[in-house]
C-alpha cells in the first residue's frame, strides 16, 4: 500500500526538477506574480548578465504597492512614478503581462491572481511579497520570496528549496455568529505567536476550515506570514473548484472537469503524518482586537489590555512595556475603551467583494463618527466594479467613507495613504508593526465587521452587540 | 557577491525580539530602483527622530558602535515583510554578520544571497554577547570554514549552517549561474510536464 501523504509532500514531488545529496531541491515554479516594488533590481540583475525571462507566460505582472487610490492619472511621487514606469519598461522589454494602472485587471497582486483564475491547486507560486501565503488557500504551495529569488525565476523558472517541515494547523469546532476568519487567524497567532510556523509549512484542517468560502479561506492563508510561516495551505474541496470555474485562466468545459479530478487527488490523505499539530476550537474565539505591535499581541473584544506587572519573564515584559509605550495605551485598559481616529477597510487580507459586503451590511444606514476618517480601499478594480454594481459604494459614501481605487495603500502606506503620527487605526490589514501605517502610528488589526463598527462609534466595540447577526 | 570565509568585527548589540523588516528598512525608501544606497536608511524611524535629527538614546548612534560590522539580535530576526532591501541595508550599513537565536525564513534566505552570514546560536550565548557588546567595545572572529564564533576572552561557540549555504558564501557565488547548468534538466522536466 503506498504510504499516506499530505498536499504538500504530493506538491514537492509532483516540482522536483533536481535532488542531489547536501543540497536543497530545484523547484520548478508553476506561476510568478511580480509587482513594482520588489521586481527592478532583479530585472536590472538579467539585463546587466544578458539573461532572458525563461517562461514569460508563467509570469504575471501589476502595479499595486504605491499607486495611489486617488486621482492617480497624474502620479505626483516622482521616485513612485520611476518604479512603475520601470516595471512597464521592464514588462514590455521581457515579454511580461502587465496589468497596468489603468487596466480593467489592475488590483493587489494576492486579489487578482485568484480572480483571474490563475491560482489554482497543486500549483506553485512565489511572488516577491510575503503574502503570497494567501494563494495556499487554493491548496497551491505559494510562497514570499526575495528580490535575489524573483531574478532566480524568472531567469530560470525555478528555485533552491529545501524541503519544508509539515504543521497541523486543526481547527475544529464551528466560528459563532459574527466571528470571521480573521478573528480566526489572529486567535490562532494569538494563542501560539508569531514564530510557531518558521521552519514549516502550515496545512489548516478541521470542520471551521472546510465550513469557510474561498475568500475567507484566503483571509487566513494571508497571514500565515505572521505566524512566521512562508506558506499556508488549505487542501482543495468543492468550495474551491466552484470558486474557479468560469473564471478566465481556470481550464473550460472537459478540460475543467479532468482539472478538477486531477485536483482531488491532491488533498492530504487520510492518516497522513506531520511534523507537527496544533489545536484550537473554533467555538472559543471572539472578534480580536491587536492591542501591540506585532499580530501575536490580539486579544478577544471583551478583555482588557495586559499589565507588564504581571508578566514574570523578563524579555516578554519588556516587549510588552515597549508596545503599549509605542500604543499610548495602559496597562490594563479595556480594549473597548480605546478610540480610535483613521478607520482602513482593504488589503491583501481583506479586501474582497464578500468583506467589503460584510462591512457594509454593519455600516448600513449608519454615519462615521465625526471624530473618524474612514476609507474603503477595493482590492481589485474588478471589485471595485462589482461592489458599485451592488450599491456597496453608496453604502459606504452615505455613511462618511471615503471609496477610492485599488491598491495596497494604507496597510503599508507607500503612497500617501498614512496614519499621522500618535494616530490611531481600526485597520483590516495584516501588520501592526511599528510605522507601518506611517511613521509614528498606530496600528490595531481587526475584522472588517469590527473595523466598520469602531468607524460607526469612534471606538472598539463588540461588532456582535451593535450589528443584526447578519455577519 | 563577496566570498566570506572569516569575518573579524565591532559587535553592536540590539536586545530586541521580533526585529521586523518594517523596522529594518522602512517603506518610504523602497522606491528606488538600484540595490545600493540603502545603508543611510537603516533602522531609519529608530535612528532618526521626526525632524531626521540622530536619536541620541538609540544605541547604534552612540560612537562606541561605530564601525560596526557583526549584529547581535533578538529571538525572530528579520520577521514580516519579504523586502530584500533589509539585508541590502544591512550589509550597505556595514554588517556582514547578524548573530541570533532565530531569524525568519524569508529573511535568512535573503541574506545568504547577498553574502550575509546569518548564524543562530543558543539564548543563552546571544545573551552573553549582547552583554559584552553592551559593556565593552567588543570584537568578534567568525570562522565560516569551521563554523565558529570566538572572542579574545575564551568565549567560543560552534554553529550550524546548511552546506549549501556555506558553501554558496564561501565561494561568493551567483547561484543563477550555477541553476543555468541544469538548463538541460529543466527543459526535460517542462517537456514531460503537465
Amino acid at each position: 500500500m503506498q504510504q499516506p501523504k499530505t498536499i504538500i509532500e504530493k506538491i514537492w514531488e509532483k516540482h522536483t526538477v533536481v535532488q542531489e545529496p547536501n543540497k536543497p531541491d530545484l523547484m520548478y515554479i508553476d506561476l510568478h506574480l511580480v509587482h513594482e516594488v520588489t521586481s527592478p533590481q532583479a530585472f536590472e540583475g538579467l539585463r546587466l548578465a544578458g539573461r532572458k525571462v525563461r517562461q514569460p507566460e508563467r509570469t504575471y505582472a501589476t502595479v499595486d504597492h504605491n499607486v495611489p487610490t486617488i486621482h492617480r492619472s497624474v502620479i505626483r511621487d516622482e521616485v513612485a512614478r520611476t518604479q512603475m514606469e520601470t516595471l512597464r519598461t521592464n514588462c514590455a522589454e521581457f515579454g511580461i503581462r502587465l496589468a497596468d494602472i489603468d487596466h480593467p485587471d489592475q488590483g493587489i497582486v494576492h486579489v487578482i491572481g485568484p480572480q483571474l483564475g490563475l491560482t489554482q491547486p497543486g500549483k506553485t507560486i512565489v511572488c516577491g511579497d510575503s503574502h503570497t501565503s494567501t494563494h495556499g488557500a487554493f491548496g497551491a504551495l505559494a510562497f514570499g520570496i526575495g528580490t535575489s529569488e524573483v531574478e532566480h525565476v524568472l531567469a530560470t523558472q525555478t528555485l533552491w528549496q529545501s524541503k519544508p517541515k509539515t504543521l497541523n494547523v486543526q481547527i475544529d469546532g464551528t466560528l459563532g455568529t459574527g466571528v470571521t476568519a480573521k478573528d480566526l487567524i489572529l486567535a490562532i497567532i494569538g494563542k501560539f505567536g508569531v514564530k510557531f510556523g518558521t521552519g514549516y509549512v502550515l496545512e489548516y484542517t478541521g470542520e471551521a476550515i472546510r465550513n469557510l468560502s474561498m475568500e475567507e479561506r484566503m483571509t487566513v492563508c494571508n497571514m500565515s506570514i505572521e505566524a512566521g510561516a512562508r506558506a499556508g495551505l488549505i487542501s482543495p474541496d468543492e468550495t474551491t473548484f466552484e470558486y474557479l470555474r468560469g473564471r478566465r485562466y481556470a481550464p473550460e468545459g472537459p478540460a475543467f472537469e479532468k482539472a478538477v479530478s486531477k485536483w482531488r487527488q491532491l488533498a492530504t490523505d487520510e492518516g497522513a503524518a506531520y511534523d507537527h499539530t496544533v489545536h484550537l476550537n473554533a467555538s472559543e474565539i471572539e472578534p480580536q482586537v491587536t492591542w501591540g505591535t506585532n499580530p501575536g499581541m490580539c486579544l478577544p473584544i471583551s478583555a482588557n489590555v495586559p499589565d507588564p506587572a504581571l508578566i514574570e519573564n523578563k524579555e516578554e515584559k519588556a516587549s510588552v512595556e515597549q508596545a503599549l509605550a509605542y500604543m499610548g495605551l495602559e496597562p490594563n485598559q479595556q480594549l473597548t475603551s480605546i478610540e480610535i481616529q483613521h478607520v482602513f477597510i482593504g488589503s491583501c487580507t481583506n479586501s474582497r467583494i464578500t468583506d467589503l459586503r460584510k462591512a457594509a451590511s454593519v455600516i448600513q444606514g449608519k454615519k462615521v463618527h465625526p471624530s473618524v476618517r474612514a476609507m474603503v480601499v477595493p482590492g481589485s478594480f474588478t471589485v471595485k466594479m462589482q461592489a458599485e454594481q451592488e450599491g456597496l459604494d453608496k453604502v459606504f459614501k452615505d455613511a462618511g467613507f471615503e471609496w477610492r481605487d485599488a491598491g495596497c495603500s494604507m496597510c503599508l502606506a507607500m503612497n500617501d495613504d498614512v496614519v499621522p503620527a500618535g494616530e490611531r487605526c481600526a485597520s483590516t490589514s495584516n501588520r501592526n508593526f511599528e510605522g507601518r501605517q506611517g511613521a509614528g502610528a498606530r496600528t490595531h488589526l481587526a475584522s472588517p465587521e469590527m473595523a466598520a463598527a469602531a468607524a460607526i462609534e469612534g471606538r472598539f466595540v463588540d461588532v456582535r452587540q451593535v450589528a443584526a447577526p447578519t455577519v | 557577491m563577496e566570498p566570506i570565509k572569516t569575518h573579524n568585527g565591532l559587535v553592536y548589540p540590539l536586545p530586541k525580539r521580533n526585529v521586523d523588516t518594517d523596522q529594518i528598512i522602512p517603506k518610504q525608501f523602497l522606491k528606488r530602483i538600484e540595490r545600493s544606497g540603502f545603508g543611510q536608511f537603516l533602522f531609519y524611524n529608530w535612528r532618526f527622530d521626526e525632524k531626521d535629527q540622530p536619536r541620541q538614546d538609540f544605541t547604534l548612534n552612540q560612537p562606541k558602535y561605530k564601525g560596526a560590522s557583526v549584529l547581535i539580535a533578538g529571538d525572530n530576526f528579520g520577521c514580516g515583510s519579504s523586502r530584500e532591501h533589509a539585508p541590502w541595508a544591512l550589509l550597505d550599513y556595514g554588517f556582514k554578520v547578524i548573530i541570533a537565536p532565530s531569524f525568519a525564513d524569508i529573511f535568512y534566505n535573503n541574506t545568504t544571497k547577498n553574502g550575509i552570514l546569518a548564524i543562530k546560536l543558543s539564548e543563552d550565548k546571544v545573551d552573553y554577547l549582547l552583554n559584552q557588546a553592551e559593556i565593552n567595545s567588543y570584537i568578534l572572529t567568525i570562522d565560516l570554514e569551521k563554523q565558529k564564533v570566538h572572542d579574545e576572552l575564551g568565549f567560543e561557540a560552534d554553529f550550524d549552517i546548511p552546506a549549501y549555504h556555506k558553501h554558496m558564501l564561501l565561494n561568493g557565488l551567483d547561484e543563477i549561474g550555477i541553476t543555468l547548468t541544469y538548463a538541460d534538466q529543466i527543459t526535460q522536466f517542462e517537456q514531460t510536464y503537465n
